[in-house]
């Protein structure tokens, strides 16, 4: 992650209608006085909803409909692994990294889709379809090598896997999936 | 009352206190040093490590020692505690590793550091700083940048303590900067290029510990210790107008809050006493500013330097501090 | 050995849904509690099971939950520690996974005996996929009556909430897990105050491991004294195993406490022996943060007895001849192994998860990496391994959390037992 600083567009964003009606339903989970413990659902939302990662304006757009200020958010966003604050394509691959996925072959399946997607770890292919990422601890060590994409765990994985899971999410991609949707979707099925 | 000891002193204290605390009663060299903690500001402390103490008796009633070094300034004292700060070797060695873990990744840029001279890391580094260092890997660096006019971040020089951060919560009506990223790669920063323009933002240079935050009306104007600090005061609408003003001759290099021998400021001024009255018809002049602390400004002998009080070793126990020769 | 009580069911058909687990005899301590028994009987029963923090601490159950502020106003809270991250460790995953209904309801007793009223389950973030399966347990659990106002026509009303984290394993210790609860970065808080008595919202909290939760329904099914009776000495009760690494089975094993290491690894019943036909060479038994050990010394104490799983008996020679059962990530290496390799992979996994709140642990862990780095990367030098000796000792017992301790210990015991390696990366560099 680069330090830079990061640039405010001021353009528009927006939660559907239901989305902000799911807010309101989560924020009832918690105290009085409490509102701020919906900020991580939120920003999952925000990301999954708004564009796949988190830009300034969706933060300040978070900070204001939670009701905190920017900088509280700006400091959560950036302190948790699993907020995008720089594009990424339609399907992040995050390949386990660590010791158990390691000695059983992880590194060989990052390597493997290095080479096949020609992109470095952190770049996303010229089709913006795929962003490899590599990531710690999945908590799936016993069925190493593993990797997640989007809400999706993936397992055992060979090459040939990785070669199918690739033309799967190619051909599931030009379809509209809703994949974006599941996660709001669980958080409104009870208050 | 509660009875605690600290390296074999015995006094009173109130309920509540935490360790550093009760030291900073006692005074002089049993008080540990502290990096993140600034009494004035809630919640801090616990961060540094650097006020590390032994508790070699928990209190009267449960007489065991407690397992693991605490930081003294987030601990509160129970009747019948006894705490070894200068009388343990292993909080010695222990600080000896926390200060070397503060400086691993610090540019030791301290020839053009505005800080240099009142500087807590300095200073630190000085009594328990190794001679050489033993990391040979590439320091950590970050871009210098300004979050506002009067306000130079050098992040590369920070310690994280987190007490601007206080500052900003508690003294400013919205904070604009934090701590962002994680790990060695958390940084203080707006984010976003951002103003922090508060009427009192600028406290969080005086409650920097080191050259991070720095007054950039006074950068590189003149080395601290060539400068006189001299108490004053103003009529002021926003805060208590009672500062000290740095001069050179008849002229005022900067104003900061007035420290205290911890390096704490007695009171929090705002930023039209700091940064724009620098005239000294501004201020009413009162005398020269007590500087207790150990720093090089101490040496300035227009007024004479009190003496922190010695505390009687236990025999064979003591750890002589390095610096005092 | 082989004793079943949490996975006891886990064959059964549809033992996701609250129809199958009530049909195998679920839900029933709950109505045995809430109709026969006080909430100081059931944390009386818990107490008497001797059980231990299963999320690496061992710390006893019991007691933790003696210590709950209950003299003030204030509500009290039961947080359940879902945010598994610990490498090796996927034992928690599995149980919410394959019986969440286990959970709800060691939640549902627990927070009877804790007059607690609103519970949350921390959840990884990067189990997305379980949030649903959980939640829809909670959803049936509610239209069924063990949920929501006066629970079984009893006094005791509870709501259970989800909350998902966002990638990041500190906040599985308890005091970062409440800050990222509150929605603040996940920086663990300075202690005293203790959660017991300022935890969520800074009100009195408990917060307690999927594993410790699910076990307190079969407690009450059995009752403590006969839990008690299941294992060995003071690790009663049964473990969740989570086996990984060159194996050949690997997977989640319950097993009953006592049992012999060496069977563990090789009976076909648990791993299986050492994948490929290849020797043992090392183990790390309780999740990457506990010492590693060589094979020698994880099959039998220095003093010659065979090693058994039990808290007690993988500690025997502390730390140095001995290790831990911690969360029972249970981590083997075969003979081709790199222990260099595998040790600064660990300490890059600390790095990457050090919340940079303490200068030890945020210095530490960055320079130990780097060092470990060049040192498998070819650029090291011998001095480099005493210097990591040296870090690693200023990092432990000197942080504000036991993050601290869980990147040097992995560190300290590689070099003591594997030195060798170390120095031949240097010589064949």
């Amino acid at each position: 992650m680069d330090n830079h600083l990061l640039i405010k567009e001021n353009k528009p964003v927006a939660f559907s209608a239901e989305t902000l009606e799911t807010i309101n339903q989560l924020s009832k989970r918690y105290p009085e006085g409490e509102r701020k413990s919906i900020l991580l659902p939120v920003l999952h939302m925000a990301q999954e909803e708004l564009g796949g990662y988190l830009t300034i304006d969706i933060l300040d757009y978070v900070a204001s409909l939670v009701g905190i200020s920017p900088v509280e958010v700006y400091e959560v966003a950036t302190f948790y692994s699993m907020y995008y604050l720089d594009k990424v394509g339609k399907y992040v691959l995050e390949v386990c990294r660590t010791g158990p996925c390691a000695i059983c072959g992880g590194e060989r399946i990052a390597d493997y889709l290095r080479e096949v997607l020609k992109i470095k770890t952190g770049e996303t292919t010229a089709d913006g379809l795929f962003t490899l990422r590599e990531v710690e601890c999945l908590g799936g060590c016993g069925y190493a090598p593993v990797m997640q994409v989007n809400t999706e765990f993936y397992e055992y994985l060979t090459n040939e896997k990785v070669d199918k899971i690739l033309s799967d999410l190619r051909a599931g991609a030009e379809k509209e999936t809703d994949q974006q949707k599941r996660w709001v979707a669980q958080f409104s099925s009870q208050i | 009352m509660l009875k605690v000891t600290i390296d074999n002193i015995t006094i009173d204290v109130e309920e509540g206190m935490t360790i550093l605390q009760a030291a900073r009663m006692i005074g002089g060299k049993v008080v540990p040093p502290a990096m993140c903690y600034y009494s004035k500001l809630k919640g801090t402390g616990g961060k540094c490590r650097t006020c590390l103490v032994k508790v070699a008796q928990s209190s009267a009633k449960d007489p065991r020692p407690m397992p693991k070094l605490v930081a003294s300034c987030s601990t509160p004292v129970q009747d019948g505690m006894v705490v070894q700060n200068l009388t343990s070797p292993e909080v010695q060695e222990a600080r000896k590793g926390v200060v070397e873990m503060l400086l691993v990744n610090h540019p030791l840029d301290c020839p053009v550091c505005d800080q240099a001279g009142e500087c807590d890391l300095q200073d630190l580094s000085f009594n328990y700083g190794m001679e050489e260092t033993a990391s040979e890997e590439e320091r950590r660096e970050f871009p210098v940048i300004d979050i506002g006019p009067f306000i130079k971040l050098h992040m590369n020089r920070c310690i994280l303590c987190y007490r601007c951060v206080y500052a900003a919560d508690q003294l400013t009506s919205e904070r604009r900067h934090g701590v962002m990223y994680r790990g060695d790669g958390s940084e203080i920063s707006t984010l976003i290029a951002n103003v922090i323009d508060n009427d009192f933002s600028g406290n969080v240079i005086d409650v920097c510990p080191v050259g991070a935050l720095t007054d950039k009306t006074f950068r590189f104007k003149s080395r601290v210790w060539f400068i006189k600090p001299m108490d004053a005061h103003r009529e002021c609408g926003r805060c208590s107008g009672k500062g000290t003003v740095w001069m050179f001759g008849n002229e005022i290099y900067r104003v900061t809050g007035r420290k205290d021998q911890y390096g704490e400021v007695e009171e929090f001024i705002c930023n039209e006493c700091r940064f724009e009255k620098k005239e000294l018809a501004s201020w009413t002049v009162e005398g020269p500013r007590k500087i207790k602390r150990q720093s090089v400004i101490s040496a300035n002998h227009y007024e004479k330097m009190v003496q922190p009080s010695i505390i009687k070793p236990i025999e064979g126990q003591m750890i002589p501090p390095q610096n005092e020769l | 050995m082989g004793s079943s009580i949490l996975l006891a069911n886990i064959g059964v058909p549809g033992i996701r849904n609250l129809k199958a687990y009530r049909a195998s005899g679920g839900y029933s301590a709950v109505e045995k509690a809430l109709r026969e028994m006080t909430p100081a009987q059931v944390a009386q029963e818990v107490t008497r099971s001797g059980l231990r923090g299963r999320g690496g601490a061992g710390f006893p159950t019991g007691l933790k939950w003696s210590f709950l502020d209950r003299k003030t106003d204030k509500p009290r809270y039961l947080v359940c520690n879902a945010d598994e991250s610990e490498p090796g460790t996927f034992k928690d995953r599995f149980l919410m996974d394959k019986i969440p209904h286990l959970l709800i309801e060691g939640l549902i007793l627990s927070s009877y005996a804790l007059g607690v009223n609103n519970c949350y389950i921390y959840i990884r973030g990067e189990f997305k996929y379980l949030v649903g399966i959980l939640e829809k347990a909670i959803r049936e659990a509610h239209q069924n009556r063990f949920l929501g106002e006066k629970i079984l026509g009893s006094d005791f009303s509870l709501n259970i909430f989800v909350h998902p984290g966002a990638g990041a394993y500190i906040c599985g210790e308890e005091t970062a897990l409440l800050e990222s609860l509150e929605g603040k970065r996940g920086n663990p808080r300075i202690k005293p105050p203790f959660p017991a008595f300022k935890g969520l919202y800074g009100c009195p909290t408990v917060v307690n491991n999927v594993e410790t939760l699910a076990t307190v329904g079969p407690i009450i099914s059995m009752g403590g004294e006969e839990y008690a009776k299941i294992g060995k000495g003071k690790s009663t009760g049964t473990k969740l195993i989570s086996a990984c690494g060159n194996i050949n089975n690997p997977g989640v094993y319950e097993i009953e406490m006592g049992l012999l290491l060496d069977d563990f690894i090789y009976s076909p019943a648990y791993c299986g022996g050492i994948a490929k036909g290849k020797k043992l060479k090392a183990v790390i038994p309780g999740g990457s943060s506990v010492p590693i050990l060589p094979a020698d010394l994880i099959l039998r104490t220095l003093n010659g007895q065979k090693r058994l799983m039990t808290y007690e008996s993988l500690a025997e020679g502390e730390f140095a001849s001995g290790t831990m059962l911690g969360s029972g990530g249970f981590i083997v290496f075969d003979e081709d192994a790199c222990i260099v390799r595998n040790t600064w992979n660990l300490t890059r996994f600390y790095r990457h998860e050090s919340c940079g709140q303490c200068s030890p642990c945020r210095e530490g862990t960055s320079w130990m990496e780097n060092v470990l780095y060049r040192l498998e990367h070819g650029s090291g030098k011998l001095s480099d391994i005493d210097l990591l000796v040296r870090v690693a000792k200023n990092i432990e017992g000197n942080t504000i959390c036991p993050l601290g301790d869980a990147a040097a210990w992995p560190v300290a015991s590689a070099i003591r037992h594997f030195r060798h390696e170390f120095e031949e990366h240097v010589k064949n560099a």
